[in-house]
């Protein structure tokens, strides 16, 4: 069963072996608005924890999609490409933006929980 | 970035229109595209056949059609004025848009501009064809000097935005010669700042690093200090700064940014509070562009054009680029070619020409004395908005004065189920363009009111009791008033999610049906 | 004092509501050693009359371009603009309106814009324009980062047909970015071999049609060699009207087109304000500064317009926008839109073929005049010549005489040894009086001060 845990920048990492989906939070999507364009990662990229992968556009938004751990791009959505309003449908199913194949799967103990994420959340409003 | 978005679609809730067969409402007209109206044939210019003369074209002649629909004069002058009813103007209403400075665009000003010996008048005519041309922009320059105590003047900037590159150009030349541009590659922004500030950095790249604005609206000295180093090419303020206070600790903090080996570079966007009360260069600016369409009153024109001279100090005035004008006795000539330290070239030709005409006939007007009122009624106008609504609206830093525009954020909105969106909307249909939204963005929902001078007691009491009354209907739950706004204006609320999801940029022929 | 409404009375009341004694209680955050105590060094306020009178002695001491036989292009062209353009733009919705942040109460801006982008694209043979840019040069410029975006390169190549202080503002933004500039040097003849300065490490290449020298150019060519090494080509033109008779950049493989729009609509105003033209193709859209004009919907289903695709934009993107421009040129891109379309298709046209005729018609004159040789094959309203003596005097000779006789190169290109050429223009204003009177006047002018 995939494990779904998150970071502090609202991006989110579901694992599935060592291959991880990333998208951005429900909370994120509502923030930004109706999503009208997603940059996505070329496949093969390599991706520092913490670096720039991708940007999620809004009308009047922009936002910064940082890799929540290490890795290389395998794989981008290309519905999200087409549909960008699947990030407000379903950010945490059909609205993944790109999957990592996990450089160090150390890396996921520093991620939030959901209920840490939540916990967090709470802390913002 | 600005990670803030908001709704951008209408909701279900909109009112019932009744309609006409024309889908006009009386004076508020319905009206078609060029594209769908004219005809290719059809013209509004009479012009004389050509000679008939053996072609120089060569094989490049286009041949073709184009597909540009022509107009009668009748048929143009119908279309564009139709087309101008649909907006709000300075002329017709105020504008409460914070850092925007709407005054009054005299039209002694157009006049003036139009005078065949200003504008029919060619960049490369010879000088001695130009010299009033020349007295002018060098008239006009001493003037910018003679207002923010600066030393020397850079006229070539088009805009602001452009202005601001052209002072990161001018640091960036000045550091260069210290044999520092290797070292010296950070410029400090604080994060209330307008988005030309690291946009005009991040061009000629320089990276950017926030400098925070303390509690109490302005940026601290020890603030800027802790962010000084001898990796930082500059600190851009914007004074009075976006929250519409003055930065109080500027002196102090240039001081800090000169001992570091750094340059002040001040966005002088916000310069309508201060003319005749302080001068920039007494403060410790080194550079500073000038918004022509803003303190000095030249016409927005619907998004320009503008003109943003930059003025500079002793310490940058050699790096100014050109071109720029030198007085020889009597008669005026132009450096159009470094023949110093000048770092380069902003744009072809002069400068915007066209509005140093204008500013200069505002100076005048205005003189020392207007000027200095000018920006005292400036201020007096947003205080007086601001004290007339501060019960009400909640602001981010306090009840204190500000200078001349007035910061709300949306907190007092809270529990309203209106956004600042919304309440901005709801002015539309009182017939008012809306104040500035969501910026800066270090206030939630942020609502910056700048009133200017140009506004009568009774004009600024109608709009304080209208607001009032907009604020007090959002408090007592009259939430229809808001979330459908506007219902009046020649449009309802627009789609802009599809616009952006599916751009539609421009015209296209429709492709023939089959019956075609 | 007539632009300021609040009378002393006003003031006093407010500054109570404000709860202040005085005026200067709202300036105490100004350090109290920078507080100006006395009146800055400028004159006391002046009725119009003094203004106007001031001003206008000012104008006084410059001949306007009309009142002389008028030869002078080089990058911004004497037309005629019809009486209407001036009085529409002058309308106070136009002239005194905000940016369109606010479509619903600025349709008329935004569709204006819209209108105004199409024609940009028609013209130039491109799929989509940007609602202005300041001017051709900086338009320039910008395209030039837009290759860069594109092609994730950083060197540009610069032909020698292009304007030199064109080339002057690109490779200004060049150095201070530390990017690559290749400029080659000054081509008169259209002869240079660009395509063996692109190589894999060039984003683009950047070719001006009709050229500084008037010179007409087949960009096919130089398309093909700068998209076989991966590169973009960017067309630049100075000269509007020229579409109306020559082949648009984009139907020769451009990628970007930039150009001054000023010919259209706009005045000479001594070099501004102008109006930057910026076209490109729909895969780049999002790689393109500027703003941009789009059709949608309204919450009643009605056809509106809005600003979109902001987030490239500097108000959102901040550091990381495609470029920092804010205000454009606005009144002057509607000013154009106004002027094409009154001209419309066949009115463009027949413009053009004028230029062409009058442009034909004074270079038969001047290449007859012993000494004197027109120097291009091809050209539309603008060529260069060679003259037997140094330009610069003589075109100053010839202003002393009453007659504007076009650029003398040196004053652009004073190093590059082309001291005897001048580039010469002709519009649908010059008379076939002017063109005699300039022929009369070069050739009395070379007679008289003789050859070199």
């Amino acid at each position: 069963m995939s494990e779904i845990r998150y970071t502090k920048d609202h991006e989110y990492l579901r694992v599935d072996g060592d291959v991880g989906a990333v998208g951005v939070s429900d909370h994120a999507q509502r923030q930004l608005g109706d999503v009208v364009f997603v940059e996505l990662p070329t496949l093969g990229a390599k991706f520092a924890k913490g670096a720039g992968a991708a940007v999620v556009e809004s009308v009047k938004a922009a936002s910064d999609v940082f890799a929540p751990v290490s890795g290389e791009v395998v794989a981008v959505n290309a519905e999200v490409d087409r549909q960008p309003g699947l990030i407000n449908e379903d950010a945490l199913g059909r609205g993944w933006i790109f999957k990592l194949k996990l450089a160090d799967l150390s890396e996921l103990d520093a991620l939030l929980s959901q209920a840490d994420y939540d916990a967090f959340l709470e802390t913002l409003a | 970035m600005n990670t803030q978005g908001r709704p951008t679609r209408p909701t279900r809730e909109s009112a019932a229109r009744r309609g006409s067969f024309t889908g006009n409402r009386a004076l508020e007209m319905e009206e078609a595209l060029i594209f769908e109206t004219g005809r290719l044939d059809a013209s509004g210019v009479d012009i004389e056949a050509p000679a008939p003369v053996k072609s120089r074209l060569g094989p490049h002649a286009r041949d073709g059609e184009i597909g540009l629909p022509g107009l009668t004069e009748p048929e143009a002058v119908r279309h564009y004025v139709r087309l101008s009813r649909k907006n709000y103007s300075i002329d017709a209403g105020l504008y409460p848009l914070g850092s925007c400075t709407m005054k009054h665009n005299p039209r002694l000003n157009e006049k003036l501009a139009r005078l065949p010996g200003f504008a029919d008048l060619h960049p490369l005519q010879p000088l001695s064809t130009v010299q009033g041309a020349l007295a002018l922009i060098d008239a006009l320059a001493r003037a910018l000097l003679t207002i923010t105590g600066m030393r020397a003047a850079a006229m070539s900037p088009k805009a602001g935005a452009h202005g601001e590159l052209c002072g990161m150009m001018t640091i960036k030349a000045a550091i260069a010669a210290r044999g520092e541009e290797q070292t010296r590659k950070v410029v400090l922004v604080p994060d209330a700042a307008h988005g030309t500030n690291p946009a005009s950095a991040a061009l000629i790249g320089f990276s950017v690093r926030a400098v925070p604005s303390g509690a109490e609206g302005v940026v601290e000295a020890d603030a800027a200090r802790a962010a000084l180093g001898p990796d930082v090419a500059a600190i851009m303020l914007t004074n009075p700064n976006t929250c519409g206070l003055f930065e109080r600790h500027i002196v102090d903090i240039a001081e800090a940014a000169h001992e570091a080996g750094a340059y002040f570079y001040c966005d002088g966007a916000n310069l309508n509070a201060v003319v005749g009360k302080t001068r920039p260069g007494d403060l410790g600016v080194d550079a500073m562009h000038i918004n022509l369409h803003k303190t000095f009153s030249t016409p927005h024109g619907g998004g320009g054009p503008g003109a943003g001279p930059v003025v500079f100090s002793d310490r940058l005035a050699a790096f100014a680029p050109v071109p720029h004008v030198v007085r020889d006795g009597d008669a005026f000539r132009l450096v159009e070619r470094a023949d110093g330290d000048e770092f380069g070239r902003m744009a072809a030709f002069h400068g915007q020409m066209g509005m140093f005409v204008r500013a200069l006939a505002y100076i005048l007007s205005h003189g020392a004395d207007g000027l200095k009122q000018a920006s005292e009624d400036a201020v007096l106008a947003a205080n007086y908005v601001r004290a007339s609504l501060s019960d009400l609206m909640s602001a981010p830093f306090g009840d204190r004065h500000c200078m001349h525009e007035a910061l709300f954020d949306d907190h007092w909105l809270k529990d309203s189920g209106v956004t600042t969106l919304d309440f901005a909307k709801a002015m539309i249909d009182e017939g008012y363009h809306p104040m500035t939204v969501y910026f800066p963005l270090i206030a939630h929902g942020a609502m910056l009111i700048e009133p200017t001078e140009s506004e009568s007691k009774a004009s600024l009491d109608l709009f304080i009791m209208t607001l009032r009354d907009l604020a007090m209907s959002a408090l007592a739950g009259e939430r229809e008033r808001f979330v459908g706004a506007p219902y009046d204006a020649p449009r309802r609320r627009l789609d802009e999610t599809r616009a952006a999801r599916q751009p539609v940029l421009r015209w296209t022929k429709p492709a023939p049906t089959p019956m075609e | 004092m007539r632009y300021l409404p609040l009378d002393d009375s006003d003031r006093a009341l407010m500054l109570n509501r404000v709860g202040v004694a005085d005026i200067d209680a709202l300036f105490a955050d100004i350090p109290a050693d920078k507080r100006l105590t006395s009146p800055l060094d400028l004159p006391k306020g002046a009725g119009e009359i003094e203004v106007e009178r001031a001003l206008t002695r000012l104008a006084g001491k410059n001949v306007a371009a009309g009142s002389v036989p008028f030869f002078l292009g080089a990058g911004a062209y004497r037309h005629h603009v019809p009486a209407t353009v001036d009085h529409l733009i002058q309308r106070s919705e136009f002239l005194t309106s905000y940016t369109p942040y606010q479509p619903e109460i600025s349709q008329g801006t935004l569709q204006a814009l819209f209108e105004f982008q199409t024609q940009v694209a028609l013209l130039t043979g491109m799929e989509v324009a940007n609602a202005s840019m300041y001017d051709g040069s900086t338009a320039c410029a910008e395209a030039m980062l837009m290759a860069h975006r594109v092609t994730r390169r950083r060197k540009a190549v610069l032909s020698g047909g292009l304007h030199p202080q064109y080339a002057d503002v690109a490779s200004t933004l060049a150095r201070l970015a530390d990017d690559e500039v290749v400029r080659l040097p000054l081509d008169v003849g259209a002869g240079e071999d660009l395509a063996a300065a692109i190589d894999e490490a060039t984003s683009c290449v950047i070719v001006q049609t009709p050229d500084f020298f008037g010179n007409l150019r087949d960009l096919s060519p130089v398309a093909a060699a700068a998209h076989a090494k991966g590169a973009l080509l960017i067309a630049v033109f100075t000269e509007a009207v020229a579409f109306g008779a020559i082949r648009p950049p984009g139907a020769m493989g451009a990628d970007i087109v930039v150009g001054e729009g000023q010919s259209l609509g706009g005045a000479l105003n001594f070099g501004g304000p102008y109006l930057g033209l910026f076209a490109a193709r729909t895969p780049h859209v999002r790689q393109m500064p500027g703003r941009l004009a789009g059709e949608t919907v309204d919450a009643d289903g009605r056809r509106s317009f809005v600003l979109t695709l902001s987030t490239r934009e500097q108000h959102i993107r901040r550091e990381k926008a495609t470029s920092n421009i804010c205000t454009n040129s606005g009144l002057c891109a509607l000013a154009f839109s106004i002027h094409l379309a009154l001209l419309g298709e066949a009115g463009l046209k027949r413009l053009a073929a004028v230029n062409h005729a009058n442009a034909v018609e004074l270079a038969e004159r001047l290449d007859a005049i012993e000494g004197v040789s027109v120097l291009n094959d091809a050209f539309f309203n603008e060529f260069a010549i060679r003259a037997p003596r140094e330009a610069s005097g003589l075109v100053e000779e010839l202003a002393r005489r009453g007659i504007i006789a076009g650029l003398p190169v040196s004053r652009l290109a004073p190093d590059a040894g082309l001291d005897d050429l001048i580039v010469v223009a002709a519009t649908e204003l010059t008379t076939a009086a002017d063109r005699a009177a300039y022929a009369t006047a070069l050739a009395e002018s070379l007679t008289r001060g003789g050859k070199r």
